[in-house]
């Protein structure tokens, strides 16, 4: 299984190898509601770690999403950008939003692992 | 991720309609909304609660909003509406029994302290009295100012006796006359009482999704047994206040304190057709002056319909510019549209970008997004007329 880590914004961030896939949680899309919008960064442009890089709106709100650690954008989804719904379908699996060449994979042990980010989430609801 | 708009929050403890248990069970979200603990979307969610509306029919609980009688001590139509008419600029004098009229409270300066619906009852027995329905959250002031205006003889009465619901939708009149084959003759804007289930319930042909459709005041008695008899009907499913919002909005009407407020007049909201001729001529409202002279003059800005030319939502609050120059005006409402599959907003502009076709930019994010100005309603109206 690939390392997963979240955020408190509930980005998460898969990694495999140097790579982090970056989208938003299967919690946050439902809280979001019916997602209409996607606009996801340029390849290329270097994030640092909470940067603005995406947004995602839903019917109800505009939220940002943030880098959850620095790096480069390496790829992004643009299926999700003709196709917002998917956000809602497939949160973490197929409505990744992008990929980031991470700088420095230390900052990866800021984040929360996914039976942290569980607890965070039942916390917080 | 973080929400870019507010959510409304009060700490002040939130009202609940006599119908919340229903919606809990129908698992609903509950939101704070104007004072009370209101549905926001079920499980359909906002996007099919939208589009089953225009499709089919929606059911509505909007009894947060405020319904008072104003009567007239002398049972007299004419001196019930002669004192509404010093409150509001639309003919309620002319308003047939049996009819319903959109106005506004105007303010001395020609703003809009609230928008309401004045209906005058046929029944017998209900001469010299109007049955107002006001915004939840402008209920407290708009009864204050009435009461601080009416003459001797006249009085203001708020009612909790009927539980609001609002039935929207091309199947709501054959959906409706299943319970009273009465609400099938009904024209848009007619009251009349039907007989639901054995009770009298007091309906207009009205609504705020641009959809044929109707409002109820059920009596609070057999509200929950009318509510669980319209909502079993296969044909109708209950709806949140998400999908009334995006419903409204693609039909081009105002929300209070987004799209009309103390500062914006009737005729800057484009809202003149609710002044009848009489009262333009005449005056005799709160406001007169300014609303005489913008009518006469045409007004310096005026609320129009924007699209934009992307797939951007662009949301209350963003600046209107002129292309690549100049701030001309803000957003007052503004999101995805789903029966428009895209997005959808309304806003104001100096009067010289108003008309339909003119290319403006919207500041999304802190970037131009380029939009044009459009016709309303966005989605077509289906009123029976």
């Amino acid at each position: 299984m690939a390392d997963e880590y979240f955020t408190e914004d509930h980005e998460y961030i898969r990694v495999e190898g140097d790579t982090g896939i970056v989208g938003i949680t299967n919690h946050a899309q439902d809280q979001l509601g019916d997602v209409v919008f996607v606009e996801v960064p340029e390849v290329g442009r270097t994030v640092a770690k909470g940067d603005a890089a995406a947004v995602v709106e839903s019917v109800k709100a505009a939220s940002d999403i943030y880098a959850p650690v620095a790096g480069e954008v390496t790829e992004v989804n643009g299926e999700i950008e003709a196709n917002p719904a998917m956000v809602n379908e497939d949160a973490e699996g197929a409505a990744w939003f992008f990929k980031l060449k991470i700088a420095d994979k230390a900052d990866l042990s800021a984040l929360m692992d996914r039976k942290a980010y569980d607890a965070f989430v039942a916390e917080n609801t | 991720m973080s929400a870019g708009s507010p959510q409304s929050t009060s700490a002040a403890a939130l009202e609940r309609t006599a119908l919340y248990d229903r919606h809990v069970a129908l698992g609903a979200k509950m939101v704070p909304f104007a004072g009370y603990e209101m549905p926001v979307q079920y499980n359909l969610g906002v996007l099919k609660e939208h589009l089953w509306t225009r499709d089919s029919a929606g059911l509505f609980d909007v009894s947060h909003m405020g319904l008072a009688y104003l009567r007239a001590e002398d049972g007299s139509h004419e001196t019930v509406a002669r004192a509404l008419e010093t409150l509001v600029p639309a003919d309620i004098l002319n308003l047939a029994p049996g009819r319903q009229r959109y106005s506004q409270l105007t303010t001395d300066d020609g703003g809009i302290i609230d928008d309401l619906m004045v209906s005058r009852s046929a029944e017998h027995g209900s001469e010299g009295s109007l049955f107002l329905v006001v915004n939840a959250g402008r209920k407290a002031v708009d009864y204050a100012h009435i009461l601080s205006r009416l003459p001797d003889g006249v009085h203001l009465s708020p009612t909790e006796d009927f539980v609001l619901m609002a039935l929207q939708g091309p199947r709501a009149a054959e959906v409706l006359s299943g319970l009273d084959p009465a609400a099938a003759e009904m024209k848009f804007m007619a009251v009349t009482p039907l007989a639901i289930l054995g009770n009298t319930v007091p309906a207009s042909r009205s609504g705020y999704t641009g959809e044929v459709g109707y409002e109820l005041a059920v009596p609070a008695s057999c509200a929950v047994a009318v509510w669980n008899v319209l909502v079993a009907d296969d044909r109708v499913e209950p709806i949140g206040l998400g999908a009334r919002d995006s419903l409204r909005l693609e039909a081009g009407l105002c929300l209070y304190g987004h799209d009309i407020d103390e500062t914006t007049s009737p005729v800057e909201a484009g809202l003149t057709w609710s002044i009848q001729k009489r009262r333009r001529a005449e005056g005799g409202f709160p406001g007169a002056a300014r609303i005489q002279a913008e009518l006469a003059d045409g007004p310096a800005r005026k609320r129009v319909g924007i699209k934009p030319d992307g797939r951007a939502p662009a949301r209350e609050g963003a600046e209107i510019r002129a292309p690549g120059g100049e701030a001309i005006g803000m957003l007052t409402s503004g999101g995805f549209g789903p029966t428009i599959g895209g997005p959808v907003a309304m806003g104001y502009v100096a009067t010289e970008h108003a008309g339909a076709g003119t290319p403006v930019e919207l500041i999304v994010r802190d970037k131009p997004m380029p939009a044009h100005v459009v016709d309303m309603p966005f989605a077509p109206h289906r009123y029976a007329r």
